[in-house]
């Protein structure tokens, strides 16, 4: 039998969850209905006012994503723990942390990719110009796996209690509000005529941080869970 | 090669066990009995690591698990009492991916020759959401028959399994005693292994 390198099983964890996530396709549209569902009621709800709608478009979309985001969170884990699948993972003789990033990357591309590429078609309702959304698209596609990861260590930390839905969104949504703050900022300094760098390079840069840090705290609270 | 000393354990503020002590050599196999709620589990999942005892230590090869664990769960393979078994995927796939989760790389050659001596001809490709609760018990205890695992800690390995596949699983023991590994194991169910003494460990 042969052995296997770290980056072997960290395609093979991606893999694994791709796959699952195909054959259980109600999940994965779940994510992306609620977010164009939300998005979409805004423009009915608020009425055909330009101006305004203009003027939300960034806060709604970023505001959807974020939640959206929390509805798949709970099943990052759980599935894996109740099947006891969490338990052989913990047994790889490679580090969990590279086992739980694989989980996040396959979470994001499942739940967070879609999400950026409905974001264009979704800004046209709301009358955003070609340059917003071009900023919003750059803006997702740093800030919604920052909401993957942050997710994963509060999904790890719920795993297993009852009502560990709402304690997740506790959890996590106050720790999200940065990324929200400067992925809304930027589409505004580009409607506004700012420069739109400082704010996507504080989300790059949190990016970074989360990249460094969320898989070890999500493996080690995945390690208090399963004691 | 797997040694426990003044291993001690709770659930709670319940104490189930304390003060165990044994040493498991390679070809040993060891059964822990005991009642319900006597503390198998809790023992086998303290020997993965998964539990923190409240006191003594487990070491393997002569340093406790927790400094060494990657060396450590590469030469072991535990069966809890899930499967680990994902309904989505078929026999084959969930075989294959948990070989790779511990760590090893197995050809579809071999894997779907590990099933079929399993029982499970014909039913490789099958999505295990459409195998018996036996059957896919079967799935999960193919690895051991792909594994190059040296301990094995199996917990209430029987379990819906019938005639048949116990006697094979004894005879997959046996081997594995005869390549010099080692078994520590729960069940409720009797269980011959030719050719060796079955040591036994009561929890009460």
């Amino acid at each position: 039998m042969k052995k296997s390198t770290l980056l072997d099983l960290l395609l093979l964890v991606i893999r694994r969850d791709l796959v699952l996530a195909m054959r259980r396709r109600a999940d994965v549209l779940t994510t992306l209905i609620f977010f164009v569902m939300v998005v979409s009621l805004f423009p009915l709800g608020v009425g055909p006012e330009m101006d305004m709608l203009r003027k939300m478009a960034p806060g709604v979309l970023w505001v959807a994503a974020l939640l959206s985001s929390m509805l798949s969170l709970g099943r990052l884990f759980s599935a894996d723990y109740l099947d006891g699948t969490l338990e052989q993972m913990m047994l790889a003789p490679h580090s969990l942390s590279m086992l739980v990033l694989g989980k996040m990357v396959a979470h994001w591309a499942v739940s967070g990719l879609p999400l950026v590429l409905m974001a264009p078609v979704l800004g046209l309702q709301f009358d955003m110009s070609a340059q917003a959304l071009g900023v919003l698209i750059v803006g997702l596609l740093l800030g919604t796996p920052i909401l993957s990861m942050i997710g994963a260590i509060g999904a790890a930390l719920t795993l297993g209690l009852r009502g560990g839905g709402v304690l997740l969104s506790l959890l996590v949504l106050p720790l999200c509000i940065p990324v929200l703050i400067f992925g809304a900022g930027a589409v505004d300094a580009v409607t506004s005529g700012l420069s739109v760098v400082s704010h996507l390079s504080l989300l790059g840069a949190l990016m970074m941080v989360a990249l460094v840090f969320t898989p070890w705290v999500t493996a080690q609270a995945l390690r208090i869970s399963m004691e | 090669m797997l040694e426990v000393s003044n291993l001690a354990c709770s659930r709670g503020d319940h104490r189930l066990f304390s003060g165990l002590s044994f040493t498991l050599h390679p070809g040993q196999i060891m059964q822990v009995q005991g009642a319900n709620g006597s503390g198998k589990t809790s023992l086998l999942r303290t020997l993965c690591g998964f539990l923190m005892p409240d006191e003594g230590t487990v070491s393997w090869c002569g340093g406790d698990i927790r400094e060494q664990d990657d060396e450590y769960h590469a030469a072991m393979l535990y069966l809890g009492h899930s499967n680990a078994i994902k309904d989505e995927l078929s026999a084959l796939e969930n075989l294959r991916i948990s070989t790779g989760l511990s760590g090893g790389e197995l050809n579809e050659k071999d894997a779907v020759a590990a099933l079929r001596r399993m029982g499970l001809r014909g039913r490789e490709r099958l999505p295990c959401k459409a195998l018996s609760q036996g059957q896919r018990r079967r799935v999960a205890l193919a690895r051991l028959l792909v594994s190059d695992a040296r301990l094995w800690i199996l917990d209430e390995p029987l379990t819906a399994l019938d005639v048949g596949a116990v006697a094979m699983i004894e005879e997959m023991i046996a081997e594995h005693l005869a390549r010099q590994g080692a078994v520590i194991f729960t069940t409720h169910q009797p269980m011959q292994v030719a050719g060796t003494e079955m040591r036994s460990l009561s929890l009460s």
